[in-house]
């Protein structure tokens, strides 16, 4: 059996990207995330690896485009300005069909906000990852166990769709210690990047790595061929897990750190008799509609909470589709939310409803 | 018969989207029978930027890429990195290269990327209508300087060239002119050399190509020729301004 290590959520991740065969990591020093770039300059060169120090997060995110085009497993990671300034670039690569990984470990905005974690990036992440019609495939872990295997994950299901990944952690996730196993993998099988440009070796057509098409009829072709793709992953690949809503009547919703708080909540409010469950995202795109519009057939109210002002809670609302009543509460700018906090919203909520 | 002319092998055989004298076309050429001399077309990925030459992609028959704009320095590494027995060369304009672009251009250099950059400064942006260019010359007329570029409210142009050469990881630097034949044939000579600088993996190589821009310009083909002898060499001095390779 593979043995438990007691690592912080940047440093698993950074050795989960590794085991995934990542030789090629680019990124710019910001903080809550920069013991990823630091693990990666301390192993890279000593497996025959790469780790660059681009001159900007800009930079770094285009040397992915580049190592991705030139068929490696690449990466980048940042914190939320620093994802901000990948976004043009993130674009690119998704109109180009390329795979890469990028890890945002979310601090508290806008601006230059500040370094605590934060969720107020879950528009920007499933929303407007960049400009023009595209999706990312974004994976919320919520442990440091599950940065680990939803990295592994990201590159397998990048390679698969030839989408990008991106990893939506949080400041909280990226400094805390947790016991990890690195787990032996079933190796899935993986489609040939015949699309590479690595030298044709003139033994084939020349590979164009692009995302201009200047005839519209072509450019909403290939638009409408990623959206097929998209159809599928949202079929295929939409994780969640529920906790006690079976007999649920009230149902939290809750992604990512946040939800180790509302763990807290609920157990609490169980304990005076309250019949709350919760339903956590682990894909936030493609978004787990399908379970929240079963579970508000039978649940009463829904209370959807976040470190940020309510941003998935617009997805919670089309889901439940006015069933039934969707509540908010979240607190923003690194503020983390006490348990306590989130059950005075379930009692409160219930009181309505009696 | 003999053949005495024909296409290099190093590009597709497509017409071109440039404008009638535009000198893009021939660097093109002088880059493709480099590739074809050098027998690295299939080892050869080239990055296409943003501006007149985005569909170079289409033109070269060597892997392509294209870049976001600014980044081809960027991209050119992350393929470099992986594939570091193979050639990589970028292709940007001046308003991609020394504008939006400046910082990859620098850190490029400064890190020393083994990989070549063909820069074509024609002092004016051209595929978004004549724009002022970081390169354009002083008093130089265009659709954002219509009195004329005033250096002291738009400064001075950008020696780029001169600038990399200071820079430790360039290993060469050179600036020609296509004002000629003898400049044609100097322009693919630099090229050469770049190449063979990558090759030798002394590290960053940069060919500033000074170009014309006849629609911009509102010159004929002729006289466009003449306006890169008479207005920018004298203000682009060409020349050798790195060898690391020469000791």
């Amino acid at each position: 059996m593979a043995e438990k290590v007691l690592m912080k959520g940047n440093e698993a991740v950074a050795e989960a990207a590794i085991r995934s065969g990542c030789r090629h990591y680019f990124g710019y020093p910001i903080t809550p995330q920069t013991e990823v770039a630091a693990y990666m300059a301390k192993v890279m060169p000593k497996i025959g690896g790469v780790f660059l120090q681009a001159e900007s997060e800009i930079a770094a995110i285009n040397m992915v485009l580049g190592a991705s085009s030139a068929g490696a497993r690449a990466m980048t990671s940042s914190s939320s300005p620093g994802i901000s300034l990948k976004c043009e670039t993130i674009s690119y690569i998704a109109a180009s069909d390329l795979p890469c990984v990028i890890l945002n470990v979310q601090r508290g905005g806008p601006g230059l906000g500040g370094i605590q974690p934060s969720q107020a990036d879950y528009w920007q992440a499933t929303k407007a990852p960049g400009h023009g019609d595209f999706h990312l495939i974004v994976l919320a872990p919520s442990s440091v166990q599950e940065m680990v295997d939803l990295c592994m994950d990201a590159f397998d299901l990048s390679d698969l769709y030839r989408i990008p990944a991106l990893i939506l952690a949080d400041g909280l996730l990226g400094q805390m210690m947790e016991p990890v196993v690195f787990k032996q993998r079933k190796k899935i099988s993986l489609p040939e990047k015949k699309w590479a440009t690595n030298g044709h070796n003139n033994k084939r057509e020349h590979n164009i790595i692009n995302s201009l098409y200047l005839t519209p009829e072509i450019l909403e072709k290939t638009v409408l061929e990623r959206f097929k793709r998209y159809d599928i992953i949202n079929e295929k690949e939409v994780r969640f897990e529920e906790t006690n809503t079976n007999d649920a009547e009230i149902i939290v919703v809750a992604y990512g750190a946040c939800v180790r708080i509302v763990n807290s909540a609920v157990k609490m409010a169980r304990e005076k008799g309250i019949k709350a469950g919760i339903i956590r995202p682990i894909t936030l795109w493609p978004f787990p509609n399908k379970i929240i519009e079963k579970r508000a057939k039978t649940a009463k109210a829904f209370l959807t909470t976040e470190m940020s002002m309510g941003q998935m809670v617009d997805d919670v609302r089309l889901a439940v589709n006015g069933e039934k009543p969707v509540h908010f509460y979240g607190r923003t700018g690194g503020v983390i939310p006490t348990p306590i906090e989130i059950l005075e919203q379930i009692e409160k909520i219930i009181g309505g409803l009696r | 018969m003999s053949i005495v002319f024909q296409k290099p092998d190093g590009l597709i055989d497509v017409p071109t989207g440039y404008c009638p004298g535009c000198t893009h076309g021939i660097t093109h050429r002088l880059v493709a029978e480099v590739l074809d001399e050098m027998g690295i077309t299939g080892k050869t990925i080239g990055i296409a930027s943003v501006g007149c030459s985005v569909l170079a992609y289409n033109y070269f028959s060597c892997d392509m890429i294209q870049a976001p704009h600014g980044r081809a320095p960027a991209v050119a590494t992350g393929v470099k990195r992986v594939l570091p027995e193979n050639f990589v060369f970028t292709y940007q304009g001046d308003g991609d290269l020394a504008a939006i672009g400046t910082n990859e251009t620098i850190h490029s250099g400064t890190r020393g990327e083994n990989i070549t950059i063909i820069f074509i400064n024609n002092a004016v942006y051209g595929m978004t209508g004549g724009q002022m260019a970081p390169t354009s010359l002083p008093n130089q007329v265009t659709q954002t300087s219509p009195y004329g570029r005033d250096v002291k409210t738009a400064g001075y142009p950008i020696r780029i060239c001169e600038m990399m050469a200071t820079l430790d990881g360039v290993a060469y630097a050179e600036r020609t002119a296509i004002d000629g034949v003898a400049g044609v044939n100097k322009t693919k000579k630099a090229i050469r050399k770049a190449f063979e600088t990558q090759k030798a993996g002394l590290g960053l190589s940069i060919i500033e190509v000074l170009s014309t821009c006849p629609t911009n310009w509102g010159l004929s083909p002729i006289d466009s020729i003449k306006g890169v002898k008479e207005k920018m060499v004298p203000y682009y001095p060409l020349g050798v301004y790195k060898n690391k390779g020469e000791k």
